[in-house]
């Protein structure tokens, strides 16, 4: 019955695809599409999980955006909120459901809306089954703090727990840990240290005796009476010797009196934390992968002539809403988009591979000439935003997107244009934008230099702030949950340029806070 | 290789849980929202949900972040215009390429309010949660009770006008073939074998002629079963059923003479609409009686209630009487629930104070389930809720209470119809 060879049509001479070209998809159709794109990805030595496909409605879309696009999540009113958010936005129309979500598992799952058409779903599918899927498999960042064998297992562990300390501990508690856990939730992550990675069994068999042992040391950490004696508290060693970025992490180790279950709930909220550090570094680059991929795929499908014309105008009307980057006067800009970016750079590194010009052989010599499937593979599993941005943006691309690079110093009435995409800016321009994705830049440096334990167990965290930003006012809110969770004071100064260390905040506030 | 999953018949209320624990949370800003939304609504408007809104900043999850100031570098697309070095005057109030994040269509209702829709069941519940209908439980046991006529099958004796055609057919051919089935074997036999005897050559005409006696003789016996039977008749059988009743009556009173504002009215228009609303929520059907009265009373309907301006004295009795006339006339007290409202800005003749008392005491408090009685007013009491007082303490179902700025109305509301704690003595009622 197919037919292997592209026909040509007589009356329209368009050409006919050999897969189904009709808008409405059935699961056959999938199927075939889904063994094309294995049978090509593998071509392109795309390593992936095995892919677990889930076709869902929009009202289920929604709930996957109010939890993350997690499928199993605990219970927690700002999910509630998400949803009825994205619910009212939806319906008024302000904004479309994503296609696809896809989750960082193995087996991979992804979730397709069902009332894409054909087209779309096989776009979704070689997007994110292929492309998301091989860069959660091959990334480093991900193959060195995500575990994906495990996150649906750990995600009903935490689930589980949540709710049973509801049941034991009444709902109200357990919010407000919760609650608390949240507001630290960006700050409690190693960005350092590696995780070990252990599986849900013996993360069963660990809770137990964790809460135990931990609570333990806890007690003898805390068991020394405070003694006010001048001469000795010179010597005392500094608690913690050295200044701690993981604030939940301490809090779980060290906060005197919380309870041993919310403990382990501190513990739940910073796993997941961890769990998406991941893909908040490697955005522009995850969306680049996986664009990047769906247009290769598709394209090479479409010159086997398995995909008809009438495929291919649909496909590329979405590819290029999907990749396009507005002017920065234009209504709809929102910032540079990431799936643009990301997808210009890597065909850009195909590009300067196959046909390099006399600029690119000066920026890129490695690059120059090489062969394109190793130099893309190489960039993606061995970067993440800032230095993939670093290394790869070339200055065709900064000249195709014509970016310019502005300086905005609070003390001045004017802002500056520093660099524009020109010969001397390209260096100033690559490094700005690298840094706009450094993490380290964009959250703020706050850090525990001190809990007085043999004092009053005032708990001091240190501002450091880059570029002389302040902190947003909201902290002073973040302060008060971080009492709860301490229980004692919680103080947080500010490091001047000077090195003078300011009091910006105390919970429970002071007056005199001369 | 790729598995394919089909979920969407899977349930889709994933987040209800997560929705109500919203709800739960910020249940005190969506009921104060909720008392506003009172405002607008129709006194019988029942059939749509409501908007809820909820001040954005009370919906922050906070977190350590950057604030506004400092130095910041920021990357844009889609240079047209600047060269190296240009200066630009600051975009005002975070928009256009100074911001870092313009996002044109989010922020534009960034700083709204967030608003979202309940449904009408949501929405009633939140309203009154925590309320009770006073005297409900008690009466429910004597009371409040009527009784529906149900079919309950058939029986064999009735009237003939309950008989069932249909049903007493089917008896009546039931019973002939039961009764004529060995006899209309017996005739086929008989009828055979005359066929047979006629067929032989030479019949004999004794043995033709006792058969066909015989046949004769059984289609006779057939004949004579009757058609119907008086053992065939059905009659249809009804029941009666005690049911407890679903109709209640509000009667709305209120003082419209020259002493009460547009203002006053409309406090007691809010009054009423929670009172309608809170009794739809027990009952199917709900009557509104409402009447007027300055010297005279009238039964109007509900534009001429609020918006109708009158002058003259007060005689709040007036209007007493004309309840107990309706509820006489159309009303009587055992079908019908009653609840009564009265609102005035305390406002009588003097003489006619007494006659209110008695009225109230001997009439009508017997007949209603409650009965409320509001006084809008800044000013001091006046005579009429001086002898209502007494009134109240000694009558459980009367409940009074003094209204003095529109703010007042739902907290009053509540007070008055919240639940009564385990073994109290019902509501409190009277307040000052």
């Amino acid at each position: 019955m197919s037919k292997i060879n592209p026909q040509v049509s007589e009356a329209s001479g368009a050409y006919v695809g050999s897969l189904p070209d009709r808008a409405d998809w059935t699961f056959d159709d999938l199927q075939q599409y889904e063994q094309e794109l294995a049978r090509v990805a593998e071509h392109y030595r795309l390593d992936t999980y095995p892919n677990q496909i889930e076709m869902i409605t929009s009202e289920q879309m929604m709930d996957a955006y109010a939890s993350v696009g997690m499928p199993i999540g605990y219970n927690h009113w700002s999910f509630g909120k998400k949803f009825i958010q994205t619910q009212q936005t939806y319906k008024r129309g302000y904004m479309g459901l994503a296609y696809e979500i896809v989750i960082n598992s193995n087996p991979c799952i992804a979730y397709l809306m069902e009332e894409n058409t054909l087209t779309m779903q096989a776009l979704v599918m070689a997007h994110a089954c292929y492309g998301h899927n091989s860069f959660f498999k091959g990334n480093y960042l991900f193959r060195s703090w995500t575990d994906a064998s495990s996150i649906i297992d750990y995600l009903l562990f935490a689930r589980n727990y949540i709710a049973r300390c509801e049941e034991l501990y009444g709902v109200d508690e357990v919010e407000t840990t919760l609650d608390a856990c949240h507001a630290l939730m960006a700050h409690g992550v190693d960005r350092y240290k590696r995780p070990q990675q252990i599986s849900l069994k013996e993360e069963r068999k660990r809770q137990k005796q964790r809460q135990e042992y931990l609570q333990s040391q806890v007690n003898s950490l805390w068991q020394k009476v405070a003694k006010p004696d001048q001469s000795t508290t010179q010597q005392q060693p500094r608690f913690p010797e050295q200044p701690q970025e993981n604030l939940l992490y301490f809090i779980e180790k060290n906060s005197p009196l919380l309870q041993s279950w919310q403990r382990e709930i501190v513990r739940i909220v910073r796993k997941m934390a961890q769990y998406f550090y991941p893909q908040k570094q490697t955005q522009v680059m995850n969306e680049g992968w996986a664009c990047f991929w769906h247009y290769t795929l598709l394209n090479h499908l479409y010159d086997e002539g398995k995909l008809s014309d009438k495929f291919m105008l649909e496909f590329v009307h979405h590819h290029s809403n999907v990749i396009a980057q507005p002017g920065y006067n234009s209504q709809g800009y929102s910032g540079i988009n990431p799936y643009a970016l990301g997808f210009h750079m890597f065909s850009d590194i195909r590009r300067i591979c196959e046909q390099p010009t006399a600029e690119d052989k000066e920026w890129f010599p490695d690059l120059a000439g090489s062969n394109w499937l190793d130099a893309v593979h190489f960039a993606m599993e061995n970067f993440k935003d800032e230095s993939f941005i670093g290394q790869y943006l070339s200055p065709k691309l900064m000249r195709d997107l014509k970016l310019f690079h502005i300086k905005d110093d609070a003390t001045s009435p004017y802002i500056r244009v520093e660099s524009i995409h020109n010969e001397t800016g390209y260096q100033r321009i690559r490094q700005a934008l690298s840094n706009q994705y450094n993490l380290s830049e964009i959250e703020p440096n706050i850090q525990i230099v001190d809990a007085d334990i043999n004092g009053d167990r005032t708990l001091t965290l240190e501002y450091v702030p880059h570029q002389k930003v302040p902190l947003h006012p909201s902290y002073q809110e973040v302060l008060k949950h971080l009492y709860y969770l301490w229980k004692f004071d919680v103080k947080l100064v500010q490091r001047e340029e000077s090195g003078n260390a300011r009091i910006i905040g105390t919970c429970p506030p002071k007056i005199d806070t001369a | 290789m790729a598995n394919f999953i089909d979920r969407r018949l899977n349930s889709k209320n994933k987040s209800m849980v997560n929705r109500q624990r919203f709800f739960r949370r910020h249940k005190n800003q969506i009921k104060r929202s909720l008392a506003d939304s009172i405002n607008n609504r129709q006194v019988t408007d029942l059939t749509s949900g409501q908007d809820v809104s909820i001040a954005r900043k009370d919906l922050v999850e906070p977190v350590f972040r950057q604030g506004d100031g400092g130095t910041k570098n920021r990357v844009f697309a889609g240079n047209d215009q600047f060269a190296e070095g240009d200066k630009i005057p600051r975009p005002k109030a975070q928009a256009g390429p100074g911001s870092g994040s313009g996002n044109a269509s989010d922020r534009g209702k960034g700083e709204d309010d967030f608003v979202f829709s309940i449904s009408h069941d949501e929405y009633l519940n939140l309203l009154f949660d925590d309320l009770e209908l006073p005297n409900l439980q008690k009466n429910q046991l004597d009371k409040l009770v009527e009784y529906k006529t149900v079919r309950a099958g058939y029986c064999a004796e009735g009237v003939p006008a309950n008989i069932d055609i249909v049903k007493s057919l089917q008896g009546s051919i039931a019973r002939r073939i039961a009764m004529t089935s060995s006899k209309r074997r017996e005739l086929k036999a008989c009828e055979q074998e005359l066929t047979q005897v006629l067929a032989t050559d030479n019949p004999d005409p004794d043995v033709v002629a006792q058969l066909q006696a015989q046949i004769d003789m059984l289609k006779e016996r057939i004949r004579a079963v009757p058609f119907i039977d008086s053992f065939d008749l059905h009659y249809r059988n009804y029941e009666k059923q005690a049911v407890p009743t679903s109709k209640a009556v509000m009667f709305c009173l209120m003082d419209v003479s020259g002493s009460m504002v547009q203002a006053t009215k409309d406090i007691a228009k809010r009054f009423y609409i929670l009172l309608y609303l809170f009794l739809s929520r027990t009952y199917q059907t709900i009557d509104v009686v409402y009447i007027i009265h300055h010297t005279q009373a009238k039964e109007v309907d509900e534009q001429d209630f609020f918006y109708s301006r009158e002058t003259g004295g007060t005689i709040v009795s007036s209007a007493l009487e004309l309840m107990q006339e309706i509820v006489a006339e159309r009303y009587s007290s055992g079908d019908w629930n009653i609840y009564a409202a009265q609102a005035s800005d305390g406002d009588n003749w003097q003489d006619d104070t007494e006659k209110c008392y008695e009225l109230l005491k001997s009439h009508i408090l017997p007949a209603v389930r409650f009965y409320a009685y509001i006084e809008i007013t800044q000013d001091l009491h006046k005579s009429l809720w001086q002898r209502y007082r007494a009134l109240a303490n000694r009558e459980s179902h009367f409940a009074m209470r003094r209204i003095r700025e529109i703010e007042d109305i739902y907290p009053v509301f509540r007070d008055l119809f919240k639940k009564a704690p385990q073994g109290s003595a019902g509501v409190a009622n009277v307040k000052d």
